[in-house]
């Protein structure tokens, strides 16, 4: 069978995505881009009962010049073409509505002198706005195969895959004559390079310093040569690109004629009096986020219990099935406990990623950073990171992941590394318990719980320490690309079942199984550090509690609480007591730090065994043991002081493996989930000794 | 004196103007791509609630961008 290599490539908007689930349904792969943390979307379509073709969906990009990593990516891909195999055909996907923007990516991926073949895409919206073709001289005037297709019905596929087994004639002419802004660098290039246009020896002498495929010899060439040549890159891609938009006038006025009805724009402008209203504008999207959460607390919290119960049946069945002893643990305790950490994700990022995906598809997600980007932009983020941020409140994981919408990589890196302070919903349990020990229960001005009154306080608090962390973060990163909020303002189109679904597997995919290893890795080591400790010292605890052969139960909680105190991690809660001191904690709660690094919720369960309550799930007991113990003065242990230093150690502090697991996964190193795991500490760190020194 | 120049940044909302050049080499040719060409009338749509970013009619689709950018288009 044959099997040809053909890259998507097309502006952001015009419907390259669509026609590319179109053409792989769901036998798509995502992959990385060397070096990047941009996603490689490859996938394999079958063309006719003799050709296979292996589809590339490259970024959308507006132009052939790089200013953004997404953009960059697209560069690399069709220069490296040079030294590794070229696509056999490049699919440029055109949106008729928007037809001369997006004819100046077509001219310069034409003049690259790849065999090309244009997708018409929306020709059916441009009808609407008063537009009409005519194909057969369009056809004349760019001398490529020109398809039809709508990639939102799926209409022209077949012909699109028929026109791809023909072979693609390269036409020689071209839109802009390279050759003759430059022609001593660009003969010398293509001579030295072997390259077939004088366009991509251009483009290399622009951008040889940035590429991956010269070596330094050569890029210094390159630069002594554009240095004699008084080559100014910004004032020839400058003159270059109105040169291409002159072509592209000659052409439109050829193919194409317009009436001035505009209908589809003023429709959603009538929209967006609305929807970008100073009140009415953010009350509807208070109303979204609202949804939003309410999907993420509520509505997956039905799944979530069947995940629970799920697992709880089978290890259930293992326990009837396995002699008690450390292989059942360890099969419970360590590999099921650690697939039940990443599967209970699931229905979480499923709801946040349907929202997501609707929002964006729908032309929404613009109209939210338009309006919040003034808001965010001090901080060093823009418009495009409050999503995100604001999902971080139910769960910083599927949180992380949506700031995939972030095309700066320096905003997209600060959201990242702020969003874990954001209070998720693994920390309630934690708050529950202690704001019960630090403040009464109260009522204040007739109606409000002065406890309700601290949670939403340290809510707050967590919400400006991100804000702050992004400030911090921006001064201290500097900036490699300029950012730009010039972006296309899309008309609001309906989302389809098909982007959205393809959208929420591929995030639930990427989640289960890039972050599912480091989760369950991890889950595994803490079993292993909970569960063994020096053999006597494990012994001794066992036969340390006076049997009681009456209260069964208080005896075995008891002997877990002495084994727990015995493992390797109370040796470790132990070992950390001296630095944790000052912030008026003892081992025991060392432990709890340590074990509350699988979720932070697992501090309630710790606490339980620590104190031999048995019944871990009930917050109330939990807090009441821990009420109830007193230091070495016969005083309570749990002051406020404590409490609080508590509280706020909780609040800042990296205590989520599934964090850092995603962080590693979506930054594609260990270099910022560690930044993030040490600056989030110091901030834990110095907060809870401060606030423990100055109230204690 | 020469007269202060108007820029995109002035425009009040439903004015309309001609591009008649940019004054930041880098983000003028990123505008040049987004179809913001020498010559092209272009009419402010709207702004956000806070003032900024803005929102432009160009080329017969909308594009935003922040005021500080938008100071960068000089108008005829």
């Amino acid at each position: 069978m044959k099997r040809l290599k053909v890259a998507l490539i097309g502006n952001p908007n015009a419907g390259k995505s669509s026609l590319f689930n179109y053409l792989t349904g769901l036998n798509q792969k995502i992959g990385n881009f060397p070096g990047v943390t941009v996603d490689k979307k490859t996938g394999v379509s079958t063309l006719s009962a003799a050709v296979q073709a292996d589809i590339i969906d490259l970024p959308g990009t507006y132009s052939i010049y790089p200013r953004s990593l997404d953009e960059q990516v697209v560069f690399d891909y069709l220069i490296e073409a040079l030294r590794n195999e070229a696509p056999d055909i490049l699919v440029v996907v055109i949106d008729a509505s928007n037809f001369k923007r997006n004819l100046l990516l077509f001219t310069q991926v034409k003049d690259l002198g790849f065999p090309v073949i244009l997708a018409l895409n929306m020709l059916d919206l441009a009808q609407k706005d008063g537009l009409d073709f005519d194909l057969v001289a369009l056809q004349k005037e760019l001398n490529v195969p020109i398809v039809e297709i709508n990639a939102r019905t799926g209409k022209g596929i077949d012909s699109l895959k028929a026109a791809l087994v023909c072979p693609v004639h390269v036409a020689p002419d071209i839109f802009y004559k390279s050759a003759e802004v430059a022609q001593p660098v660009v003969a010398y290039i293509r001579n030295r390079f072997k390259i077939k246009s004088d366009y991509m020896a251009l483009l290399l002498a622009h951008q040889h310093k940035k590429t991956k495929i010269l070596t330094e010899e050569e890029k210094k060439d390159i630069s002594d040569l554009v240095e004699k040549h008084h080559l100014q890159s910004n004032s020839l891609q400058y003159r270059e690109t109105l040169a291409r938009y002159e072509s592209i006038h000659t052409i439109i006025h050829k193919v194409m004629s317009e009436d001035a009805r505009q209908g589809k724009v003023r429709w959603s402008n009538n929209v967006d009096r609305i929807v970008t209203h100073k009140i009415w504008g953010y009350l509807i999207f208070l109303g979204i986020l609202f949804l939003i959460f309410q999907s993420i607390f509520a509505w997956s919290e039905m799944p979530m219990q069947w995940i629970d119960s799920g697992f709880g049946a089978l290890k259930g069945f293992i326990s009837s099935l396995l002699p008690e002893g450390y292989l059942r643990d360890f099969v419970n305790e360590g590999i099921l406990s650690g697939l039940q950490g990443v599967l209970i994700f699931i229905p979480q990022i499923t709801f946040l990623f349907a929202f997501i995906a609707i929002l964006e598809e729908s032309g929404y997600m613009t109209r939210v950073m338009f309006m919040m980007d003034k808001i965010m932009r001090p901080f060093g983020l823009s418009g495009r990171s409050v999503v995100p941020l604001i999902s971080g409140v139910a769960c910083a994981v599927p949180a992380i992941m949506a700031t995939r919408s972030i095309e700066t990589w320096k905003e997209r890196l600060i959201t990242i590394m702020v969003t874990p302070l954001m209070s998720c919903s693994a920390r309630i349990p934690v708050f529950t318990v202690l704001i019960g020990l630090m403040i009464p229960d109260t009522t204040v001005l007739g109606i409000f719980n002065l406890q309700g009154i601290a949670l939403m306080g340290f809510y707050l608090l967590g919400f400006a320490m991100a804000l702050l962390s992004a400030w911090f973060l921006h001064k201290w990163m500097g900036g490699k690309f300029k950012t730009y909020f010039i972006m296309e303002f899309p008309t609001y189109k309906l989302p389809r079942f098909k982007n959205v679904s393809t959208s929420i597997i591929e995030k639930v995919k990427t989640f289960t199984f890039e972050a599912g290893k480091v989760i369950l890795a991890i889950s595994i080591v803490l079993w292993v550090l909970a569960t063994f400790g020096p053999k006597e010292a494990m012994l001794h605890a066992e036969q340390s509690v006076p049997m009681d052969t009456i209260h069964i139960e208080a005896y075995q909680n008891k002997v877990a609480s002495a084994k727990l105190e015995a493992s390797y991690a109370g040796h470790f809660g132990k070992f950390i007591e001296p630095v944790i001191k000052p912030l008026g904690y003892d081992w025991k709660i060392g432990i709890a730090l340590i074990t509350s690094f699988a979720a932070r919720e697992v501090f309630v369960g710790t606490m339980a065994t620590i104190y031999s309550v048995g019944n871990s799930d009930d917050e109330l007991s939990v807090r009441e043991s821990m009420k109830n113990q007193v230091d070495q003065n016969g005083d309570p242990f749990y002051t406020a002081a404590r409490a609080g230093s508590l509280l706020l150690f909780y609040l800042f502090a990296m205590q989520c493996m599934s964090t850092i697991a995603i962080v590693y996964r979506e930054t594609k190193g260990w270099k910022w989930p560690i930044i993030q795991f040490f600056y989030m500490s110091f901030l834990a760190y110095s907060s809870s000794l401060l606030f423990y020194q100055f109230f204690k | 004196m020469a007269e202060p120049v108007k820029t995109v940044a002035d425009l009040r909302i439903g004015e309309k103007g001609t591009i008649c050049g940019f004054t930041d080499e880098e983000t003028s040719l990123k505008l040049l791509e987004m179809g913001c060409l020498p010559g092209c009338e272009i009419e402010l749509d709207r702004k956000a609630p806070l003032g900024d970013p803005i929102c432009i009619k160009v080329c017969g689709y909308n594009l935003s961008m922040r005021l500080e950018e938008a100071s960068t288009i000089l108008l005829s």
